[in-house]
């Protein structure tokens, strides 16, 4: 059973070799430099054991930058290898590593933290809440998140790489053909990871349902809000199912049932079928917060209220229900009927309506705006064009028929990037930009802001829409070379070239971090855009009870309308009563911790050693089940103050840097 | 959150944060829901894959079968009862209630142990089939489930004892109560579309 010692490390690959020594001197070096610098209490009490969504959000964000260099490595690897042909930079099983778990860290552990991190930090203040309706399952969603994570990402320096695919299909993600432990890294570690993230959908629908502030009823509701609202109950009706499918992973390959393989009576087109019912749906979970943030995005710098705003609800309630009814489309090719596939074309092509209906509202939210090209609202007017470009080949792909020509080739890889980048990612930055300012205090800088957004464009498009002529000459994807007679060869250097550009617009990101942290104007007001939604009318950087007395909502841009009758100010001292808040805690960092050694020892599959881990777990519920801690109250004198110093900077007349 | 309180509701409603908490359970068993059901999917796929091994009607014993439906129908009976000593205000009999909840949950869970020893000693393991591994994986999702709730039902009790009839506890054995009823109804379609069905087929 399970693994020898002496295959504990993987060895043999000196880029490996090289990431091991750089990854062991990372981590020596930020231990001792927490330790000389004695930052553990800081650490440990401010945010290890926090419960404020705020903080929560702030560090999934951290997540999900550390994991975007990770997997864009990946990227920038796999461009180098099919730069030229015949290449021998990466070898085939390497090639096969590289994207399995590029895919998966980019869709699971960026765009995921990156999306709940911006809603854990922005909807329960644009909802006029105190927090979550479970600040202390929100902690522990993040860390088993991180749990997930960390496990995924130890698997290529110990005990090897998942190689199947980030759709990890049978029979080739089964015991048979991959015999190794790679798989059972994907298994185990996505298990924990999606627990998080059903947690964060439960705590998310509660959260809307019932902390909405007075007077804020659902069709008055920011659009961020709506989609985080749909992208919550998407994530509870379609992650158990992936649940299901990784225990059943587990358990063909650690246990030696027959699900998904063939011998013993099982079925690997019941993997696809499962995989593919959370699959499609999860695409819908990253994309619509997305066009959330984009919605409310655009309606701030073009200042208008946001066009249709009702279509928009009953489009994004349209896609949310389409999007668990087109999963098929993943495998028109692999033996359905005409009758199977032509249901699953239509309905995959219906999506494109109410997709449509939100384009052309924003489209429509510009008409006659007085629109202002801050670098946020740069991102989301890049997103038109370059997001349509993805929509119609996904119409193009969603022809069943036509599908036998382009599937399997490049020409999905870049329908999917065109729609997933422009999709997700120009949002997230668009929303990074605009929200920054209210986590931190001080706004990321423009200048820089704008040479992130054209060097990523730019970068982003030469190296994808190459990638549609490449296939649709026949370019097959998952290939780690091809030979020169192919003629890919110019093709594929012209959009290497473009992948370095992009990771120079990411490098040019984490520069305007460091830049901005270093030398930003900190004395920016509460309301630096001019902003329309509920999270702009208190303090910038928000406090930790986020607002003094909850706001009352009468129309929706609630803010918009606070300002323009001067309702914003008044807070007399008699009004401000004591608040409550929870305490902090350790147990889910303490759960993050057991999950982890506990999968990390069922992945080796000793299973005996990872079944006393687990106890671990349990113990840590029942210690849940007899904490009894009531929180604590903000006492009165530290809101008065709080509220006074803000207060009276935002009336000096420091708001609106883009007027 | 807040500590409002609004006395005319039962015990278990009367917080904003109980509330919540109840929703939010209502929410956790929609995804219960999905998770069975999927199950319950890949036992319909697979189902009649036997692979040369044992069918259902080889393997399944009515006798036992019966009596387990007995006894977990049967607790969920006494865990109403349970909740309703709690609105009643009666400590006592609802801590009875609940302890003949746990014992027949526990014989509910003897028996399905018993049954599971039964079949690997006749070579009906996980690993001979589909059709098994997926039985026994419906089946084991469930049992565990069963476990926890016992497991559970332990620390309320110990709970109640030690802290009487608060807003907490009186939630938290309610949202108990939801969680056990649950388990019932899974039981019903399991006996149906896997026992009944099984044999009739």
């Amino acid at each position: 059973m399970g693994i020898k010692w002496d295959e504990f490390f993987v060895t043999g690959d000196p880029l490996i070799f090289a990431s091991q020594i750089g990854i062991a001197l990372t981590m020596v070096g930020a231990l001792a430099g927490i330790t000389y610098f004695k930052k553990w209490n800081y650490l440990w009490t401010e945010w290890f054991t926090t419960v404020d969504h705020k903080k929560i959000g702030i560090m999934y964000i951290l997540l999900g930058v550390v994991m975007f260099l990770r997997g864009g490595i990946d990227g920038l690897m796999m461009k180098g290898q099919t730069a030229v042909p015949e290449n021998d930079f990466l070898n085939a099983q390497h090639y096969n590593e590289v994207f399995t778990t590029h895919g998966v860290i980019m869709i699971l552990f960026v765009a995921m933290p990156l999306l709940i991190g911006l809603m854990n930090f922005v909807i329960p203040l644009q909802i006029g809440a105190r927090d979550v309706a479970f600040p202390q399952l929100n902690a522990l969603s993040f860390w088993l998140t991180v749990s997930g994570a960390a496990l995924f990402n130890i698997s290529f320096i110990i005990g090897g790489s998942p190689d199947a695919g980030w759709t990890s299909y049978f029979p080739l993600a089964g015991k048979e053909f991959s015999p190794g432990i790679g798989n059972n890294f994907y298994a185990v570690a996505l298990q924990i990871a999606g627990a998080g993230t059903l947690m964060t959908g439960i705590n998310f629908v509660v959260t809307v349902l019932k902390m909405r502030t007075k007077g804020m009823t659902l069709m008055k509701m920011p659009m961020f809000t709506w989609t985080s609202f749909i992208t919550s109950i998407i994530i509870v009706a379609s992650f158990p199912i992936f649940t299901v499918a990784l225990a059943l992973m587990t358990f063909d390959r650690t246990f030696g049932t027959h699900f998904f393989t063939i011998s013993g009576g099982g079925m690997d087109m019941l993997w696809a079928n499962l995989f593919w019912l959370w699959g499609h749906p999860e695409v819908y979970i990253v994309v619509l917060p997305a066009f959330g943030m984009l919605s409310d995005i655009i309606s701030t710098f073009a200042r208008k209220t946001l066009y249709g705003y009702k279509s928009m609800v009953i489009s994004i309630v349209m896609i949310s229900v389409l999007s668990m009814l087109v999963w098929v489309h993943h495998f028109f090719t692999m033996g359905n009927s005409a009758g199977v596939n032509s249901f699953f074309s239509i309905t995959t092509m219906a999506i494109a309506i109410p997709t449509g209906v939100k384009v052309f509202n924003w489209l429509f939210t510009m008409r006659k705006g007085r629109i202002k090209f801050t670098t946020a609202m740069l991102w989301a007017l890049a997103f038109v064009p370059n997001f349509v470009i993805g929509g119609v080949t996904g119409v193009m792909l969603a022809m069943a028929a036509a599908d036998y020509q382009y599937h399997n080739t490049l020409f999905l890889v870049a329908h999917f990037h065109y729609v997933l980048i422009p999709g997700v990612v120009f949002p997230i930055f668009a929303g990074l930009y605009f929200w920054w300012p209210k986590m931190f205090g001080y706004m990321l800088n423009e200048k820089i802001g704008k040479w992130h957004f054209w060097l990523f464009v730019v970068g982003f498009n030469v190296t994808f829409m190459p990638m549609f002529f490449l296939g649709l000459d026949g370019a097959v994807r998952r290939a780690y070379t091809y030979s020169a007679e192919t003629g890919f060869g110019p093709l594929m250097m012209i959009s290497a070239v473009g992948s370095v550009i992009l990771a120079a617009g990411f490098a040019a990101l984490v520069y305007n971090i460091y830049w901005s942290a270093r030398n930003a104007d900190r004395n920016i007001g509460n309301d630096p855009w001019d902003a329309r939604t509920l999270e702009w009318a208190t303090a910038t950087p928000v406090q930790h009870y986020n607002f003094a007395s909850l706001p009352e909502v009468t129309k929706l841009d609630a803010f918009w309308h606070m300002k323009k009758t001067d309702e914003l100010q008044p807070l007399t001292e008699d009004e401000i009563e004591e608040i409550h808040l929870p305490s902090n805690t350790w147990i889910p960092i303490y759960m993050g911790v057991v999950f982890g050694i506990s999968g990390f020892l069922l992945v080796f599959e000793w299973t005996i050693a990872a079944g006393i881990a687990a106890l671990g777990i349990f113990a840590g519920l029942a210690f849940r089940s007899f904490d009894y801690d009531e929180g604590f109250h903000v006492h009165k004198d530290e809101i008065f103050e709080t509220e006074s110093k803000w207060r009276k900077g935002a009336n000096k007349g420091v708001k609106n840097h883009v007027s | 959150m807040s500590a409002k309180v609004n006395a005319a509701l039962p015990l278990e409603y009367q917080t904003e944060q109980n509330r919540m908490n109840i929703l939010g359970f209502w929410v956790f068993l929609g995804a219960e829901i999905v998770l069975f059901a999927t199950l319950f999917g890949v036992y319909g796929v697979l189902g009649e894959r036997y692979a040369g091994g044992p069918t259902q009607k080889d393997i399944f014993i009515v006798r036992d079968v019966m009596i387990q439906t007995f006894l977990l129908l049967t607790s969920s009976f006494t865990m109403g009862i349970s909740i309703f000593e709690m609105r009643r205000s009666n400590r006592k009999g609802m801590l009875m209630w609940l302890i003949f909840t746990l014992l027949l949950g526990g014989g509910f869970l003897f028996m399905e142990i018993r049954e599971f020893m039964h079949y690997v000693h006749e070579g009906a393991t996980m690993q001979t089939s589909a059709f098994l591994s997926s039985f026994f994986v419906l089946l084991g999702t469930h049992g565990l489930h069963v476990t926890i709730g016992i497991g559970w039902a332990i620390l309320l009790i110990i709970q109640i004892l030690k802290r009487g009839l608060t807003t907490v506890t009186a939630r938290k054995a309610f949202i108990f109560g939801l969680y056990w009823h649950f388990l019932d109804v899974v039981w019903i379609f399991i006996f149906t579309f896997v026992y009944l069905q099984g044999l009739v087929m």
